[in-house]
Order: structure tokens, then C-alpha cells, then sequence
């Protein structure tokens, strides 16, 4: 655990130093530029520039500059229904700048998002700014979606290497099994048995416990210098929280419906008034999973971006290690709401279940 | 709120969902189902054995309770032997006790019965050599006195004085 706690924040150091170096070379060259106003402007772009990161993207890039235009990104395939299954290389987007083409048909990005344009690539904006062209059905594979994929073939590489461990040496971990095989235990002894029950705890396990190491590893990947912000994604966490929702509902005995819309031991008025109100219970409570993860990832990205931000905003000897080692303390902060959060979530969704999975009568 | 349905993406949602969904149902099959049966496996073993090192333990004490008790049986036994033997040593003791007083009255009322007949016998012998000798004698005296006239008629004047008396 010591070790690996010792790489992990190595790792946070690299990426802390990584991106002060690029953004420093970056701006110092903007001040010579044009020393005026600058400070307006470098404002507007460290907010574009963490507007940006929190969103998903097409493309992998892994550093770029804005001026030369040099950097390294990795092209993501793009994958579109329009009419047809349109798939192309995101490079014909040229960063966002140029409308890619493909079987005849224009497509432009605007804010990470797919929009069929004509030749020419024209936007037709409302008064909110929001393009009002058609959107075809965007099935690519972005950079979250390569986040995920990285994490789940970890995950499979990781756990049947760890099962393929027992198998080796009768049923005792050796390894990465000693730090890992408590972890299991943990959500086995101390989430899923005393929220769900003896009886009913091992038709969720599989359940609990991949999404315990899913979003903790995920939450993980967004610490790395990869960047990559996927449970800060309001899709990622509405997807995890409609997965628990759903085995929530379609695993629910019938004491659970029975709590609902008859809650048992109050007068039946009560009863009436108490129904749609424990039905809307079952809304919000995968929607409070939701909105609990996203915030949190989004936040501590927010946050951490906008005090390495200060360094180039301060652009003093004090300012910046000041940014720098609050920075270093929040990212230790995030390494702990990371396991927190994953935590948080299977805690609930093992709640949310053992309340469905619940049989006997004792109102 | 606006913000939040705009940036959702409907792409990433479902290849979450996908590629959750198979992770799943792959981890469930490569990773965890092993490594759960093997914990619990290895757990149901530590609890048999705890359970059978209990039993053992009290099968230990049931032996050694057996243990106890047969000694003390078998000292009991013992004593009670010992004492039958005692006893019986005791009874013989006595009945041969009885048995040689009773053999020893009878051996000396034999003897004295022998010595009586004996004593009778020669007292009656006795009384027959005294008879004969008192005899002679009265013959030699009765002779000596009848060789003088004299003697002899005092002598018949005592006698008859004698038995007058008598």
C-alpha cells in the first residue's frame, strides 16, 4: 500500500509538473506578445482551457500548443449514424478547425460536439449560442470511452490474474492479491452483508464489486497526467446510477413495491399521500448517486486546474510554489475523494439494494 | 440544469453502459467468482478445522474423564478384593482355630478317658494284690495266732465283740 501510494503521488507530481512547465513556456511567450490586456485574456483562456479539459473530447491529445500548433494527439475513431453507419478518423477534424468530410456528407465540432453542417461548414446559432444544425447520432469512441476501455481491460487483466493466483496457490493471494483481496473482503463483510443480508449479499457481489474498482480506478486514470475526466462526465455517472436503479427495481421482492405504495402501520390516507412520494424516493435516490459522483470528479478537477492556473496568473516566486504545493496537498486531497467516492457509491447502490431484496414483515 | 442535459452525451452513455455491462459479466466469470469461492473456501476450512481442533479437545476430555473414572473403579475393585481376601483369610483363620480346639478336647477326653480306665484298672489290680497280700498276711498272723490256745480264744472273743458292735 506504502508503495503504491509512493508511485501514485510521484505520478501526481509528473502531472503537476508536466502541465506547469507547457503552460509556463505557453504564456510567457503570450506576455511578450501583448503586454496590455493580457491578463484579461489569460484569464478567458485558462477558463477555456479547463472548460475544455472537463469535457470529453474526440481526439487524445497529450500535450499541444496553441501557437505553433505543435503537440501529439492520438486520432480517435469516430463513429456516427446519419443515415447510415459514417465512420472516419477524428484527424479530418483537424483539432475542431476544419469540417470533416465523409461519404459526402459535412460534419463540424463545436464544444466536443458532432454537427452536420453544408460544404461550407456553417454554424446556424441561437441566442444562447447553441448551434440549432442537426446532430447525428455520435456513437464515437472518445477519450472517455478510451478511458473507460483502458480501465476495464485493466480491471480484466487485474482480477483474472489475481483469480488465476489462487488457483496456483490453494486458494492463498500472493502479490497484488494481499493489497487487493481485503479490498474484496471489505465490500464483501462491510457493504454487502450488513446492507443487503446474508441471505440475498451474493447475486449483487459481482455487481458491487466492479463498480467499486471501476469508478475508483477511473477516478484514479483522471489523476493521472492522461487527464482523462470521465466519472466528472454527466453520461458516465447517469449510466452507473440507471444500472443500479434498474437492478434496484427488477430485483425488488415484493415488501419493497409493498413500502411504496402501501407503506404498512399508518393510516390510509397517510398511505395515499405517502405513495407517489416514496415512488419519486426511487428517482431520486440512483439521481443523488448521479449528481454526487459527477460533482465531486468535476470539482476536484475544477479546483486542482484552477490553482495550477494561479501559477501563470500570480507569475511570482511566491505565488507559484505557493499554487504548487497547494496543488500537491489537494491532489493527495482527490486521491482520497477518489477511493471516498467509489465507496460512497457502491455503499448506496448496496443499500439501495438490500431495501429491495428485503423479505420479511417486521411493521 | 440546461447545462447538465447539453453536455450529456449520448454516445458515452452507452458505451458505459456496454462496456460495463460486459466487464461485469467477464470479471464475474474470470475474476470474481474465483477469487470469492476460493476466499470462502479457504474460510470454510479455517472454520472446520477450528471446529475439529474443538472436538478433538473435548473428545480429549471425555477420554480423559473415561480414563479417571476406570481407575477409580478399578481401585475400588481392588480394595473390595482385598478386603474379601482379608476376610477370608480371617474365616479360615477361625474355622481351623475351631476345628483344632475341637480335635484337642477330644484327643485329652480321650486321654483321660484312656487314663481313667487305666487308673481304674490298676486300682482294681491294687485292690487284688492288697486283697491277697492282706490274705497272706491275716494267714501268717492267723497261723501265728492259733499256735497258742490263748491267742485264739481271745481272738474269737474280739471278733465276736467285732461283729456284735457292728
Amino acid at each position: 500500500m506504502y508503495r503504491i501510494n509512493i508511485i501514485k503521488t510521484l505520478s501526481l507530481l509528473f502531472l503537476v509538473m508536466t502541465i506547469s512547465v507547457n503552460a509556463q513556456h505557453e504564456t510567457t511567450q503570450k506576455v511578450h506578445e501583448e503586454n496590455s490586456d493580457s491578463t484579461v485574456d489569460l484569464r478567458a483562456e485558462i477558463k477555456a482551457d479547463i472548460k475544455h479539459h472537463l469535457l470529453d473530447s474526440h481526439e487524445f491529445t497529450l500535450f499541444h500548443s496553441k501557437e505553433t500548433g505543435a503537440g501529439f494527439t492520438i486520432p480517435l475513431p469516430i463513429i456516427l449514424w446519419d443515415g447510415g453507419l459514417q465512420v472516419f478518423s477524428s484527424s479530418k477534424f483537424h483539432h475542431g478547425e476544419e469540417i470533416a468530410e465523409n461519404n459526402g456528407n459535412y460534419y463540424k465540432l463545436h464544444h466536443s460536439k458532432i454537427y452536420k453542417t453544408n460544404a461550407d461548414g456553417a454554424l446556424n446559432l441561437d441566442e444562447h449560442h447553441h448551434p440549432t444544425n442537426a446532430k447525428p447520432f455520435d456513437l464515437s469512441i472518445t477519450k472517455s470511452v478510451v478511458g473507460i476501455l483502458i480501465i476495464a481491460i485493466f480491471m480484466l487483466w487485474l482480477f483474472s490474474s489475481l483469480a488465476k493466483s489462487y488457483a496456483k496457490n490453494n486458494g492463498i493471494a500472493t502479490g497484488m492479491g494481499r493489497f487487493f483481496e481485503p479490498l474484496v473482503l471489505f465490500i464483501r463483510d462491510e457493504i454487502a452483508i450488513p446492507n443487503i443480508g446474508e441471505k440475498h449479499y451474493k447475486r449483487y457481489m459481482n455487481y458491487l464489486l466492479t463498480i467499486f474498482f471501476f469508478i475508483w480506478f477511473i477516478n484514479l486514470l483522471g489523476l493521472t497526467p492522461l487527464g482523462v475526466n470521465v466519472t466528472g462526465n454527466i453520461a458516465v455517472t447517469f449510466a452507473l446510477a440507471i444500472l443500479t436503479y434498474l437492478i434496484t427495481t427488477f430485483t425488488a421482492k415484493k415488501t419493497y413495491w409493498k413500502h411504496i405504495f402501501w407503506m404498512p402501520g399508518i393510516p390510509w390516507p397517510m398511505k395515499i399521500i405517502l405513495a407517489p412520494i416514496e415512488l419519486f424516493g426511487t428517482f431520486i435516490k440512483p439521481f443523488s448517486l448521479m449528481i454526487r459522483l459527477y460533482a465531486n470528479m468535476l470539482a476536484g478537477h475544477t479546483v486542482l486546474m484552477s490553482i495550477l492556473a494561479l501559477i501563470f496568473i500570480f507569475k511570482s516566486w511566491i505565488g507559484g510554489p505557493l499554487s504548487f504545493g497547494l496543488a500537491f496537498v489537494l491532489s493527495i486531497l482527490e486521491l482520497l475523494v477518489a477511493v471516498l467516492q467509489a465507496y460512497i457509491f457502491t455503499m448506496l447502490s448496496a443499500l439501495y439494494f438490500g431495501s429491495a431484496a428485503e423479505e420479511h414483515e417486521d411493521h | 440544469m440546461e447545462q447538465l442535459i447539453s453536455e450529456f452525451s449520448f454516445g458515452l452513455f452507452f458505451w458505459q453502459v456496454a462496456i460495463f455491462i460486459l466487464l461485469v459479466f467477464l470479471l464475474k466469470k474470470m475474476a470474481w467468482k474465483p477469487i470469492l469461492n476460493a476466499v470462502n473456501e479457504r474460510e470454510e476450512g479455517i472454520k472446520n478445522a477450528l471446529e475439529e481442533a474443538e472436538n478433538a479437545r473435548k473428545e480429549m476430555q471425555n477420554l480423559n474423564a473415561d480414563n479417571e473414572r476406570i481407575l477409580k473403579e478399578a481401585r475400588a475393585q481392588r480394595d473390595t478384593l482385598l478386603k474379601e481376601a482379608r476376610e477370608m483369610k480371617e474365616g479360615i483363620i477361625a474355622e481351623a482355630k475351631g476345628e483344632a480346639q475341637i480335635q484337642a478336647n477330644k484327643v485329652v477326653e480321650q486321654a483321660q478317658a484312656t487314663i481313667q480306665a487305666e487308673k481304674n484298672a490298676a486300682i482294681s489290680d491294687i485292690k487284688n494284690q492288697v486283697a491277697e497280700l492282706s490274705i497272706g498276711i491275716a494267714e501268717k498272723v492267723v497261723r501265728g495266732e492259733l499256735s497258742d490256745k490263748n491267742k485264739q480264744i481271745k481272738l474269737v472273743e474280739e471278733m465276736l465283740k467285732e461283729v456284735t458292735i457292728s
